[in-house]
């Protein structure tokens, strides 16, 4: 065999910066190669944001008709689900290193001479990529919706999207590194990921609601990520004052208007600080 | 190299109350085929998992390819290759981008990978089945795959945790032609841990395990040398009055291991006849065997390596119900 041809004698060069990178590339790679041979899982999770979108969006309009001040309630809620899709597919992103964990991929990962650093940004990264991609798709519906295909919008849809992904995948991670089995972790992403959803404001303008109501929709993060999108959004219709007052009432922290970029970078904090954690966790797990 | 490829000295390793490893005193020179024989929960795969610095002895120091595994964990991590129990791979990406993925991760330099990859995969006989599925490979080939992305990296030493468990004997016996044949191509160290008796005469040199220590440690030959004598297996209705019958009459101490009445004397084939001619019980059937590496665990342990793994099962099986009990 080949125990007559030379050996090639490899010897592993000393930890570089290069070299982490080279790591955080390759796992986030493995993420997207993943993705795309599961072509089952693109379209599974795209199924639920859509029958929010027109099932729950067109039922919900006959009784509506009158609140939304002539805007059809598809229209409204399509920012959220902008959001919607995103969450959905971070959170399953996420999951996959639960996966890995059963299967025992995450052991060889975790061995390698690379700092533990470069595999959990290397996974929160692939997740974003994969989610962000999942948000394209809903991108590319906004016609069906009436929502005009201007560059700039599609822009800023999509950056917010990416910092989204970046932040739900980052959460899904810093979970994963707690629990050990995919039923668990399955059970907890149901019980949080709706109530997200809910209270982030994506089905309703957060305005005027009960107190505990507004507490609770201040808190969830995803209230962060919509409200800029739906401003983002409803800036390229053609809207009264009056209606888009009422539907785009933005965030305020008692009484203070805050502004998209404030919102922007509650997102973004929130996603470092979990990255943070999520990278402390991994590091001192055997 | 003059430098040992692994040295350990008083190496501990304690969970609470219990002491999975209590005091391993170890040197392994460079080249060498070294194995760790022991039964199940005797402290092989916590003693490896120290030396391939997934956890953190509780005292004592180890190095490995000259590099201390608790200082210098990602130095002795680049010179190991690691073949787990159970399965690593990702069944979901083929036989090659598993190696490309291990590539990376290591920081193999470009240029060398391409060529690395084909002789290990020649190396194993996967070159041709380079682009299937992992999920669609046997045991047998999810494990040649492994050794070949463990050598990936050209380690110094090669850590291997039941190489061969859960494969058929044929599988078996090729996994070892494989690592025979490594042994010959690359310049490398091998560490194995086994239960299976007859494997760890492939090694250069054996450690048994029991209870957590190493109770012996030599050449396969040397320790087979060491017991001496043949094994006698005899059958009988009364094993007890079997046993204090050949302490009377040929002052032999015999036990009870596998279901037969054991004991050893040198030249059991001559030994039988006299048996026969003297013993007052009738015998229903005999078994004479030259010592093998299980009598060698039998003569430091005073059991077998079956019997020892029925123990620990039934210790493990009353503890739960322990624990059933106290939640009742």
């Amino acid at each position: 065999m080949t125990a007559t041809t030379p050996v090639a004698q490899i010897r592993v060069p000393t930890r570089t910066a290069g070299s982490e990178l080279r790591a955080i590339k390759i796992v986030w790679q493995r993420d997207l190669i993943r993705f795309f041979n599961d072509r089952l899982r693109m379209v599974t999770s795209l199924v639920q944001p859509f029958l929010f979108l027109f099932v729950l969006g067109s039922g919900l309009s006959r009784l509506t008709q009158g609140g939304t001040g002539g805007l059809s309630l598809r229209t409204f809620l399509y920012p959220g689900i902008l959001a919607m899709a995103v969450l959905f597919t971070a959170m399953f992103s996420a999951a996959s290193i639960v996966w890995d964990r059963e299967f025992g991929f995450l052991r060889e990962m975790l061995v390698a001479p690379v700092r533990r650093s470069s595999i959990v940004v290397g996974k929160c990264l692939g997740g974003a990529t994969v989610a962000a991609f999942q948000g394209v798709i809903v991108i590319a519906i906004a016609g069906l919706v009436d929502v005009p295909y201007a560059p700039t919008l599609i822009l800023a849809v999509f950056g917010i999207q990416l910092l989204l992904a970046f932040t739900i995948t980052t959460f899904g991670v810093m979970m994963a590194a707690r629990v050990s089995q995919m039923q668990s972790f399955m059970a907890l992403t149901q019980m949080l990921v709706l109530p997200l959803y809910f209270l982030s404001g994506s089905m309703f303008p957060a305005s005027n609601l009960p107190t505990w109501l507004t507490v609770l929709n201040r808190i969830d993060p995803l209230t962060y990520a919509v409200d800029p999108m739906r401003r983002v959004v409803f800036d390229h219709l053609s809207l009264t004052p009056a209606v888009r007052a009422r539907l785009d009432p933005g965030i305020t922290w008692n009484g203070w208007r805050v502004p998209t970029l404030v919102e922007i970078g509650v997102v973004a904090v929130i996603g470092l600080i979990m990255l943070a954690v999520a990278i402390a966790e991994f590091s001192s797990t055997e | 190299m003059t430098q040992p490829a692994v040295s350990v000295a008083g190496l501990v390793k304690s969970y609470g109350d219990f002491d999975a490893v209590r005091g391993i005193d170890l040197t392994i020179d460079s080249g060498e085929t070294f194995g760790f024989l022991g039964p199940n929960g005797a402290g092989k795969s916590t003693t490896i998992s120290m030396l391939c610095t997934l956890i953190t002895p509780t005292g004592g120091t180890a190095r490995v390819a000259g590099h201390d595994v608790v200082h210098e964990r990602d130095e002795v991590r680049r010179n190991i290759g690691l073949v787990f129990q159970d399965t690593t791979l990702d069944g979901y990406l083929s036989a090659e981008r598993n190696l490309r993925l291990h590539a990376e991760l290591y920081g193999i330099p470009r240029a060398v990978v391409d060529g690395r990859l084909r002789q290990v995969l020649e190396m194993v006989d996967l070159w041709d089945r380079r682009g299937s599925k992992v999920a669609t490979f046997s045991g047998g080939m999810k494990r040649r795959l492994e050794i070949a992305r463990g050598l990936m990296h050209s380690p110094r030493v090669l850590f291997l945790d039941e190489p061969t468990v859960g494969l058929d004997p044929q599988t078996r016996s090729s996994i070892w032609s494989y690592i025979r044949e490594l042994k010959q191509a690359e310049d490398i160290t091998i560490f194995l841990t086994t239960h299976y008796m007859d494997e760890a005469e492939y090694c250069d040199r054996i450690a048994i395990m029991d209870h957590g220590k190493i109770i012996a440690l030599d050449t396969p030959a040397a320790l087979k040398a060491s017991v001496g004598k043949d094994r006698v297996q005899i059958t009988t209705d009364d094993d007890a009055a079997a046993i204090a019958a050949l302490d009377a009459r040929f002052g032999l101490a015999a036990t009870v291991a596998e279901g037969a009445v054991t004991f050893a004397v040198e030249q059991g084939e001559q030994f039988v006849p006299k048996l026969f001619a003297e013993f007052p019980l009738p015998i229903k059937a005999v078994n004479v065997s030259r010592p093998t590496l299980d009598d060698v665990f039998m003569s430091y342990t005073g059991k077998t390596i079956r019997d020892a793994e029925t123990t620990t099962a039934q210790r493990g099986r009353e503890t739960m119900q322990r624990f059933r009990g106290a939640g009742r």
